[in-house]
């Protein structure tokens, strides 16, 4: 007993020395951006940066607000968000609940159902449904970022399959009260349905916050672009960007480089993210198990 | 009458997820067509129909096989790697008693996964250039520094180990998940005969898990022809083509930068018809080993 006891503690000592590394593994890459993005042009070039900023300056920050276009897409971002969330959540909603009823109840609801799977199993991919997109004049337009994924199956079968645990007493009340099928939905079911929808609808905010690539493809003029996109091209031209925000280049360079700048950009647009991910962490775990329950 | 009535409210709920599906998924899924066509962007749909000839053309294109070949290797070892690291941290996370101290380790790991790959490209790519953090350490170490993401040979190895760092968080909470529901009286058995914690472990906890560990791996062979379309574009270059250019990211040059419409919908359909079978299989096997329905 001894013994076991003498090896347990040394398991744990090794555990702990584990997951501490992991843990800054996770997390130490952050910290030497922060670290970048606060130091001058020449530590950053001659690589001397580490954990703590060298040569501490705000300059790359001062360069978000005046030079290259961080606000402007982060207002693109704020209003795909809110607009393709708000599109996301009204046809998941009305599409998961009618699913969610028997075939006696909906008729045809598994010839409905195969129709909507099928798209999860195949699709006509990028070039179609780029070309759909310019067909229907969508170019540089923000409906662009949120008709093609309007609604997003997955989810809603997550959502069905929420509903399918509801009581069905409670809706059959309100039924014989004279209650139609649409007064039910909003005022018996997603008054229920709360936790549920936070959910997806995290999932939903969470996609389009971090989603990137349609921006690239369907918006011709830059001005468009939501703030994942415009990061995007940061990667590759921030020394452009800062070229064509100022008339002394050269005296910009001395004072900021584009790594810093992209690491201030970077960081700038993770930091949300970081802020909340902590608390909505159980929502996606419940998401994640209620997922599964059997149809 | 009232049951008609109710009936066709729930047809006109679904009318417009019916319609989103129709026009954004159905559409290019008929828009593949182009596939047998030389494209003409006059034309659209009704361009001059050349058979399989695309098809012949892209298959003896030595740069799509090595494409196809880039992706099942990456993907492969992504996925082998997506299981082995989240059950190994679960196990590892199990171990601590304290749940606060669980939780944080929890959370930290799990921060790479809500951040898109847009933010984690610039940071990787910062983080493994040449002046980058672990080059710096390389350097004191007094080696010369390592071009990871100029490297043929490195390269796949970068965007392996990089996926697995951003998802195992993610993963170790599901296998974590899975754990929890294990039933304590097993544990309480084996501590009356006398089993070690390492032996609980072995005997009890693996063989429970596997069931999920099973279910994880037969759902993500539906994803071996995704090697990671966002993870890639953000970090390759010409120079790393020959080992990272993938299926989708070679469709994008192709279909998009080329507009070579109709060889870019010819390799997305290859795509697309060779996931679906897999992506049925996995279903199927889902369903018929471990009694998982999807919907």
């Amino acid at each position: 007993m001894k013994k076991s006891t003498a090896s347990r503690t040394i398991f744990m000592i090794i555990n702990y020395i584990l997951l501490i590394a992991t843990s800054l593994i996770c997390l130490l890459p952050f910290v030497n951006l922060l670290a970048i993005s606060f130091s001058d042009s020449a530590a950053s070039t001659a690589g001397k940066v580490t954990f703590w900023p060298v040569n501490f300056t705000t300059k790359s920050y001062e360069f978000i607000i005046t030079g290259g276009a961080f606000f402007p897409a982060l207002w693109v971002s704020v209003k795909r968000v809110l607009l393709g969330v708000f599109v996301n959540m009204v046809l998941m909603v009305l599409t998961a609940y009618p699913l969610s009823k028997t075939k006696a109840q909906l008729r045809g609801r598994n010839i409905y159902m195969i129709f909507f799977v099928i798209t999860m199993l195949i699709g006509g991919g990028l070039i179609p449904t780029y070309l759909l997109v310019v067909r229907l004049g969508l170019l540089d337009s923000i409906w662009a970022l949120i008709l093609p994924g309007a609604l997003p199956v997955y989810n809603m079968i997550i959502l069905m399959n929420f509903m399918r645990t509801l009581p069905v007493e409670l809706e059959e009340a309100a039924m014989i009260d004279g209650a139609g099928p649409f007064t039910v939905l909003v005022r018996v079911i997603l008054p229920l349905l709360t936790p549920a929808l936070a959910t997806v609808g995290l999932f939903c905010v969470v996609g389009h916050w971090n989603e990137w690539f349609s921006g690239l493809i369907y918006m011709q003029k830059t001005i468009h672009y939501p703030l994942q996109t415009y990061l995007q091209s940061l990667l590759k031209n921030m020394d452009v960007i800062m070229r064509l925000a100022t008339t002394d280049y050269i005296k910009l360079l001395s004072l900021m480089s584009a790594r810093t700048g992209r690491a201030a950009q970077l960081f700038l647009a993770a930091l949300p993210m970081m802020l909340v991910y902590p608390y909505l962490q159980k929502y996606f775990t419940t998401g994640l198990v209620l997922g599964s329950v059997k149809g | 009458m009232r049951k008609f009535k109710k009936q066709w409210a729930y047809h006109l709920m679904l009318l417009p997820g019916i319609a989103a599906i129709f026009i954004f998924s159905y559409i290019p899924l008929y828009g593949l067509i182009i596939a047998f066509q030389k494209y003409n962007p006059a034309l659209g749909f009704a361009s001059k129909w050349v058979g399989f000839d695309n098809f012949r053309h892209i298959f003896n294109q030595p740069n799509f096989v090595r494409t196809i070949w880039n992706t099942l290797y990456i993907a492969f070892f992504k996925i082998l790697g997506g299981i082995i690291v989240p059950v190994f941290f679960s196990l590892l996370l199990n171990e601590i008693r304290h749940t606060r101290i669980k939780r944080s380790f929890q959370t930290l790991i799990y921060l790479p996964h809500f951040l898109s790959w847009v933010i984690l490209a610039g940071v990787i790519s910062d983080i493994l250039s040449v002046n980058g953090i672990i080059n710096q350490f390389i350097s004191v170490l007094g080696f010369k520094p390592i071009p990871f993401l100029s490297t043929p040979r490195l390269f796949p190895w970068a965007m392996i180990v990089t996926d697995i760092w951003k998802g195992f968080g993610f993963g170790t909470v599901v296998y974590l998940a899975a754990i929890t529901g294990i039933d304590p009286e097993l544990y309480e058995a084996a501590i009356v005969d006398g089993g070690t914690r390492f032996q609980q472990t072995l005997y009890i906890t693996l063989p429970l898990l596997a069931p999920t560990i099973m279910l994880m791996s037969i759902l993500s062979l539906g994803s071996v022809m995704n090697a990671g379309f966002d993870q890639i574009f953000n970090m390759y270059a010409p120079i790393v083509y020959e080992t990272g250019d993938i299926i989708d990211t070679y469709v994008y040059r192709l279909g998009i930068e080329k507009a070579q419409f109709s060889m870019g919908a010819t390799v997305g359909m290859f795509k697309s018809l060779v996931s679906c079978i897999l992506v049925s299989l996995s279903y199927f096997m889902a369903d018929r080993f471990a009694g998982y329905r999807v919907f």
